[in-house]
Formats: structure tokens, C-alpha cells, sequence
């Protein structure tokens, strides 16, 4: 994809602005501020931490994960020192055990659930322990499934993203063959493009899916883009199954005034390109930025932004805080990174001649109004979907499925945030290509 | 602040926090600072005869730890005195002299024949120690030597040694017991007719404590091979704490007075054992796990305590055991039943998969589609298993019925006692 920077460009979108420029902070205080988020558990304090597990009854924690992974089962294992059986509870239920332990907003999912917080308001820190557990898996490479002998079977999967790689690794171990056609050049979706880096340092979205391909039987097709390189049509006759896990591929437009100057970015192209980025401080910034959105995207770009050395960063949601996306803790991450947040304010113009120079907003009960200034303005208001293969039943842009993943079209399974009631999260994108692919499995092995 | 000054066996101390013998009161260095530190009074580590035994030059203790390596119980392999006979002793009339309001006890342990103690305990009272402690109780390595516990184990030479001692000694004579007996009543009697002044127990446990998990070998070991260990600490109370009830309570023994020793780790644990027969106590593994600073909770957790019971340290011995009986002496007629207090629970479901998976399937998961656990008293026998690993303090209590009918049962509640000795389903039950 072009930079969104246009780094090298002619005609450049930004370079022109002298307020856009790299180099706003040493390498050293970039590499600090991108450094792991969350510090990993040693194994003293794993321990201690898996001792406060309280090993609820039908655990409240297992029940709020998207993915149901046994969490008392797992920390039993950290706290009797098997962590290959921990690690072993953990993918079987969530092959990307790994990156949902840095990802997930796990403050609104198994933290929040956890008991301790009536007793003590401090939950365990389940998303550590999950990480401390599934680590040295990752790091020896050794191979926790084994696959079922094969049945000659043959599964597309459209997209290599969490959905995608969940349900191509479901279907490996239950003996399918798989074909994985991504549309990046990389394979791994948001982990490995979207995603604040702090959350997924060392090129963690890569070190998992290599664990993922390990199994065996799943070939990876990069560079391939359903509509363009490949017709459904097509796999559909190829294929004895097909999964669409083809995210949304399209930032959502403000639909203002001013929205094609210079200066103004979706912001999920910024942040690919800085997760692309070898040296992060490289990176033009913008001195003045302000962000659109009250999402984990609209956050993601804005915290990078003020690590990035963006001198004022302002994030401006249209509405109140508790019906932001991010959560309370990722809200509370912006603010400590010094980004400002603005509530019940919406865009009503970007102004500049060429480049952008400030955003008009209007807010509510007032008749005041708004102005910030901006050499930089981030687009996070949701993605959209691709047009999309017209024979599978749509509803307000994504597919529509059943409970077991399945879409009006026989032979078609859909996962992740490209189906009605995906959630944005990877943890459910996860989940939904598990599903898909059990039922892919039990369709195959019927038919 | 309450006295805490304890007579014991006319050994004055200023508390009735002793150092057992054992590794923290093997020399005068470790004494100084233990009576610094404002311990009440030393049993001086175990002396023999010349040449002193010789030590492992490995490893002597190993542990069961949490989670967090909290020391839940504790092993040694370690022998009596391994220094010469002279030097000891030259330490301890040293010790006693620069600390005189101090209990200085001197543990010995002989073979069994008469010359020896004949021999030795004269040498070792003109020091001018205040009493000894014969060690019956040490279950390793002496014991194989015809010492320690095999003589604790067999109540004929307890009380033949007894009587050795008190016969070579003009100061009091306490006898250490060993835990590895089926009763420990036996072995107190014949100490009491031995002529011994009191008895001190507990000493520590056989044990082995794990595996090697790569090894496979037993763990620790010196140079591969290894042997069971005394086992103390906290693990050990309970065990401790029934064997000085049993004593304080039997009536052939129940003015024998004791030492209480096992596992007390903070002021509450010799609460236990003061209250359940002990005149003074005992500590050991505490001190080696925090060392003797210790001894500042034990003195002001006991002053406090009996400052808000209004009572005197003599007032609190013994008080709980009138309390202690034999099963078939518990009122049969008496029903309680759990409760759940549903504004301190968390909802963690303990309570109730352990009911139902072990016991009574008394406690609901799930009332009117919600998470929601509450006792069934049609089915709760009031075990007490919900109230022990509820997580929550005071969360779930036992609760007395005092009218009606237990629902678990249909049977009246009565005040009318009924114990199992005069029980309608006991054979051999006594009857008017």
C-alpha cells in the first residue's frame, strides 16, 4: 500500500508541511516509549499472581471469554509449575492465546469478571498469567497439536487475519487441507498491521502465525485479494468449503468539508505504516495532531502519535465517555501519554488551503463551537467492508451468518469483523473461525 | 500491658518465649542476640558426650513453601551439638552470667546407661543452668544410635532415664517428647514416673518432604543419597497442639506440666497452646524462617490479647481444656446449619462444587437463572466444609437451630442432650 505519509512521494501529501517531520525525538526515547506495555510476569511473579486465583466453579472469567478458555484451568497449571499444559488449555480454545494476551481489553472481558473484584477490586491479572503461559511455547516452537489423519478435504480461507489463521489452524488439526489467500503481502491482518506496537513488540504477530503454520497442511497465498486476484465463485468450485475472514477494508469517511486536504489520514494507514517501520523514529509526526474517533483504533494512533514526539495531541469523540469503544483503561492510557480528550464534540469542517490547518467542531449544548489547530488529522471513525461478493446475504455491510458461522451460501463460512455482530476484537474473530471451521469439519466429514 | 512474666517449674523468665533447642541456641553468638532481642529464655541445643557427632556438610533443611515461598512446613536432618563438650558449657555459665533473669535449660541427650548421666549432668548444672531437657524426641540419626527417639518411643526407657537424670540432678528435669508414637499419653506417664518434673513436646515428625522432579531421587540429598528429617513449622500445630490437649487432659497426666512447642509462629499460636494445657512454649522454626525479631509480635500480641481478656497469663493456661472430650461425648441432638451472607459474597462458587462434588449437595449454583449460591437446609448437615475454604472472611457462618424441626432430618430440635454413649443406634450404648 502507499505510504499515507507519502514519505518518498512527489506531490507530497505532508512533506510540505514543515511541521510534519521525523526525528521530534531521539531513537533511544522512541525505542523506550514503544517498549513492551505490559512487561512480562517472571516466574516468581506469576506465581504469586496464579495464587490468587480463588478456581471459581463454572468461573465467571471463562464465561466472559469470547473464546471460553478454562482460565482456572490454566492458572492451576502456572501455579503447579506445567506450563506446557497451561499453554496447551489456552490454544486449544485460542490458537492466538498469545496475542490476545497483550491485545485483549481485558479490563471489560475475563478481568472484569473476575471475582476478585467484589472481594479486593483487584482482578488477577489473567492477561499476564496467559502470556507468562504461553510464551515459552512460542519461544521453543514446540508443537502442542497433532492432526487428524486426513480425509482429502480441501478449505478456502479468505483472509489472514485472526479469523482467517483461527480457522485455517482449526481445520489443520481436524485433517484438512488449507489454502489461506491473504491480501497483504504479510500475513496476520490487524496483528500485524493494526495494533499499537507497544502492545505486540519483537515481531510477536509473526513468531505466533509461524507457530500457527507449523502444524502443517495450511499453504499461505500473500498478495491475494478476493475481487481482484481471486473470484468466490471460483473457490467455491475449487474448493470443498470456503471461510471469508476478510475484515473491513475501508475506513469510514467523515463526509465534511476539507476531508481531502493535505494532512488528513485514515488512521489505520498510519499505524500499519508505523508497525511496518524498522526504525520507528524515522517516522514523520505532525506537531499539532488532532484525532477523530473515541475507538481502540482512534486511541492506538494517538498515544503512538504523542510517543512519536506530536507535541499536542488532541482526540475528539463525538459523545461521552462511557459510550467510547476503548475502554477505561486504554481511555486512561491516552491520557497518561498526555493526549487530551474531548467528548460530545463532532467534526463539522476541516479548514487549510492546501494543507490542513485546524477542524471546526460543534458541540453539544453549546453554541460556542470548537477549533483546534492540526497539521495532522486521523480519521478513526470504523472501518467498512469491501463491496463483496454479491451471492452472500448482506446486512448493513457485513455478511450475515449463522451461530455456527455459516452464511446464506452453501459452502460458505464468514468470521471476524466482516460479519454482522463482529465485535472489532481479535479474541472474537478467534472464536468465530473455531467455529467455522468445527462446522466446516462436521459439514465435510457428513457430506 | 499484661505480666507476662512466667514461672515454670521455678525457672524464672521474663515471657514465656523459650528457644527450643536446636540450631538458633547452639552457641553463645546466636543466645546474646537472641536474649538482645528479648527472648525469655534458651533450650541450649542438645549436648552429648565427647568427641562430638560430626554434621552433613549439605544440605540440613528443606521446606514445603506457597506459592510466594512462605514456609508452610519444615524438615532438618541436623544432629545434636556438633562442638566439643567444654566450650559449650564454658558458654553457657558465660550466658548465664550476663543474663540472669534469663532461663537457660540445657538439652542433653546420653546413651542409656546409668554412668553417663551420672557422669555428665553434674558436669553440666554447675554451669548454672536452670534445668534440663532430656531429648527423647530427635528422630533421625541419633535415634539410629539407640538415642533420641528410640528411647522416646519405648515409655520403659523414657522412664528408666528419668530416673537417671533426677537421680544425677538437682535441678528440674523436663522430658521431650516425640510425636512418632500412636499416643503420646503413655510416653508423658512414664516420664511423670520417671519422676520428671515436666515434659515438652512436640519434637519433630518423621519425613521425607518431596521427590527430586529431575532427578527422581528424594529431595535434598547428600551426594545422592538422603534420609528422613524432623518435620516442624506451622504444618505441624495441629498435631502438636492435640498431643499437649491429650496430656493436659488425661487424668493420670494433667498436673504434669508442660512445654509447649510446635509450629507457633505468631502470638495467636500460643494462644492455642497455652490455653490447651502448656505453661510456657517453644519456638523454633519461626525464628529461622524470620529470625528473633520475631519475638516482638509474640510478647505484644500476647500482652494485648490478654489486656482486652482481662486475664493473667496463669488464668489462660488450661482454659480451653475442659472443652476437649472424646467423640462419643459430643451432643448428638445439636444441629447447625451454614449460612451465606449474600452481600459478602463474591460468588466464586467454592462453596457449593465442593458440597456438591464431596459432601451434601447442600448449596445452589444457580437460583431463578442467576449465579446464586444459598445453603439447603433440607440437605446441609453443617459439616463446616463451606465455612473452611469459603475465600471470604465471615462470608458463610454456622448458625445454631434452637426451635422447630431441622428440615435435613424432620427431628424436633431439642436442648436435651444426646450423646452417642446413651444413642438409640449404639449397640453397646449405656442405658439407665
Amino acid at each position: 500500500m502507499p505510504s499515507p505519509l507519502q514519505l518518498n512521494g512527489n506531490g507530497d501529501a505532508m512533506a510540505n508541511n514543515e511541521q510534519i517531520k521525523s526525528g521530534r525525538l531521539s531513537k533511544a526515547e522512541v525505542d523506550e516509549n514503544f517498549a513492551d506495555l505490559h512487561p512480562p510476569l517472571t516466574r516468581s511473579e506469576a506465581l504469586i499472581e496464579a495464587d490468587r486465583c480463588y478456581f471459581c466453579y463454572d468461573a465467571p472469567c471463562t464465561t466472559a471469554c469470547p473464546t471460553g478458555i478454562d482460565i482456572p484451568g490454566f492458572i492451576q497449571r502456572i501455579r503447579s509449575d506445567n506450563l506446557r499444559g497451561s499453554a496447551h488449555i489456552i490454544l486449544r480454545e485460542n490458537i492466538m492465546g498469545g496475542m490476545c494476551a497483550r491485545v485483549c481489553p481485558t479490563e471489560i472481558l475475563c478481568e472484569e469478571a473476575c471475582v476478585r473484584n467484589t472481594h479486593e477490586e483487584k482482578p488477577v491479572e489473567i492477561g499476564l498469567l496467559q502470556r507468562h503461559a504461553t510464551d515459552p511455547v512460542f519461544e521453543s516452537g514446540e508443537q502442542l497439536f497433532e492432526r487428524a489423519s486426513a480425509i482429502g478435504s480441501k478449505v478456502a480461507v479468505v483472509g489472514g487475519g485472526p479469523a482467517g489463521l483461527s480457522c485455517a489452524h482449526r481445520l489443520a488439526v481436524l485433517g484438512h487441507d488449507v489454502v489461506v489467500f491473504n491480501r497483504d503481502g504479510k500475513p496476520g491482518g490487524l496483528n500485524e498491521y493494526g495494533i499499537a506496537a507497544y502492545k505486540a513488540i519483537d515481531d510477536f504477530a509473526q513468531t505466533e502465525i509461524d507457530y500457527i503454520l507449523s502444524i502443517g497442511g495450511i499453504e499461505l497465498r500473500n498478495n491475494s485479494t478476493l475481487g481482484a486476484d481471486i473470484e468466490l465463485d471460483e473457490l467455491c468450485e475449487d474448493y470443498d468449503a470456503v471461510f471469508l475472514g476478510v475484515g473491513l477494508a475501508h475506513s469510514n469517511d467523515l463526509g465534511i468539508e476539507g476531508e481531502n486536504l493535505d494532512g488528513v489520514i485514515n488512521a489505520i494507514e498510519y499505524i500499519a505504516e508505523l508497525r511496518q517501520a524498522d526504525d520507528k523514529s524515522t517516522l514523520p509526526v505532525g506537531r499539532d495532531i488532532v484525532v477523530i474517533g473515541g475507538g481502540m483504533t482512534a486511541i492506538d494512533v494517538a498515544v503512538q502519535s504523542k510517543r512519536l514526539g506530536a507535541e499536542q495531541v488532541h482526540m475528539v469523540y463525538r459523545r461521552g465517555p462511557e459510550q467510547m469503544g476503548a475502554s477505561v483503561f486504554e481511555q486512561a492510557l491516552a491520557q497518561t501519554s498526555g493526549v487530551t480528550i474531548h467528548h460530545w464534540a463532532s467534526p463539522e469542517r476541516i479548514t487549510g488551503d492546501d494543507h490542513v490547518t485546524g477542524v471546526e467542531f460543534a458541540v453539544d449544548n453549546s453554541d460556542e463551537g470548537m477549533r483546534l489547530d492540526a497539521d495532522v488529522v486521523f480519521k478513526a471513525i470504523g472501518q467498512k467492508k469491501d463491496a463483496g461478493p454479491g451471492s452472500v446475504e448482506i446486512e448493513a455491510g457485513r455478511f450475515v451468518v449463522d451461530i455456527d458461522r455459516k452464511t446464506s451460501m452453501d459452502g460458505v463460512w464468514a468470521g471476524g469483523d466482516c460479519v454482522v455482530g463482529g465485535d472489532n476484537l481479535t479474541v472474537s474473530a478467534v472464536q468465530d473461525g473455531k467455529i467455522a471451521a468445527i462446522s466446516i469439519d462436521r459439514y465435510l466429514r457428513d457430506s | 500491658m499484661a505480666d507476662l512474666k512466667t514461672e515454670f517449674l521455678g525457672i524464672s523468665s521474663p515471657n514465656p518465649f523459650w528457644l527450643a533447642s536446636a540450631p538458633p541456641t547452639d552457641k553463645a553468638y546466636n543466645v546474646n542476640r537472641a536474649f538482645e532481642a528479648g527472648w525469655g529464655g534458651v533450650v541450649w541445643k542438645t549436648l552429648g558426650e565427647d568427641p562430638p557427632i560430626v554434621n552433613v556438610s549439605g544440605p540440613r533443611y528443606s521446606t514445603i513453601h506457597s506459592n510466594d515461598r512462605r514456609v508452610i512446613g519444615f524438615n532438618n536432618i541436623e544432629l545434636i551439638t556438633d562442638r566439643p563438650l567444654q566450650i559449650n558449657l564454658d558458654e553457657i555459665r558465660q550466658i548465664k552470667k550476663d543474663w540472669p533473669d534469663r532461663a537457660v535449660v540445657a538439652s542433653v541427650m546420653l546413651p542409656m546407661n546409668e554412668e553417663s548421666w551420672a557422669k555428665y549432668l553434674p558436669m553440666i548444672e554447675d554451669t548454672g543452668v536452670d534445668g534440663f531437657e532430656l531429648n527423647f524426641g530427635c528422630p533421625h540419626g541419633m535415634s539410629e544410635r539407640g538415642m533420641g527417639a528410640a528411647v522416646g518411643q519405648v515409655p520403659e526407657y523414657i522412664q528408666m532415664a528419668t530416673e537417671w537424670a533426677k537421680a544425677a540432678a538437682s535441678i528440674p528435669v523436663i522430658v521431650k517428647l516425640t510425636p512418632n508414637v500412636a499416643s503420646v499419653v503413655p510416653p508423658a506417664k512414664a516420664a511423670q514416673d520417671g519422676g520428671a518434673d515436666a515434659v515438652s513436646l512436640i519434637n519433630t515428625i518423621n519425613s521425607i518432604m518431596r521427590v527430586n522432579y529431575d532427578t527422581l531421587t528424594m529431595y535434598p540429598t547428600t551426594d545422592g543419597m538422603g534420609t528422613h528429617g524432623g518435620y516442624c513449622g506451622e504444618a505441624v500445630k495441629p498435631i502438636a497442639l492435640n498431643m499437649v490437649a491429650e496430656i493436659a487432659r488425661t487424668h493420670e497426666t494433667r498436673s504434669l506440666p508442660i512445654s509447649g512447642i510446635g509450629g507457633i509462629t505468631d502470638w495467636r499460636d500460643a494462644v492455642d497452646f497455652l490455653a490447651l494445657g502448656a505453661s510456657n512454649v517453644q519456638v523454633c522454626t519461626a525464628a529461622m524462617v524470620y529470625g528473633f525479631r520475631i519475638i516482638d509480635d509474640l510478647v505484644d500480641g500476647l500482652s494485648t490479647f490478654l489486656d482486652d481478656k482481662q486475664m493473667t497469663l496463669g488464668e489462660l493456661v488450661g482454659k480451653a481444656v475442659p472443652s476437649v472430650t472424646d467423640w462419643q461425648y459430643l451432643n448428638l441432638n445439636y444441629v447447625e446449619k451454614a449460612v451465606i451472607d449474600q452481600d459478602l459474597c463474591i460468588k466464586c462458587g467454592r462453596c457449593h462444587v465442593v458440597c456438591e462434588d464431596t459432601s451434601h449437595q447442600a448449596i445452589t449454583n444457580m437460583v431463578d437463572g442467576e449465579r446464586h449460591f444459598q445453603v439447603i437446609d433440607e440437605e446441609c448437615v453443617g459439616c463446616n466444609l463451606c465455612v473452611s475454604i469459603c475465600p471470604v472472611d465471615s462470608c458463610i457462618s454456622m448458625q445454631r437451630l434452637t426451635s422447630g424441626n431441622d428440615p435435613r432430618t424432620g427431628n424436633a430440635i431439642t436442648d436435651e442432650k444426646l450423646t452417642w454413649t446413651g444413642h438409640p443406634n449404639n449397640p453397646m450404648r449405656k442405658t439407665d
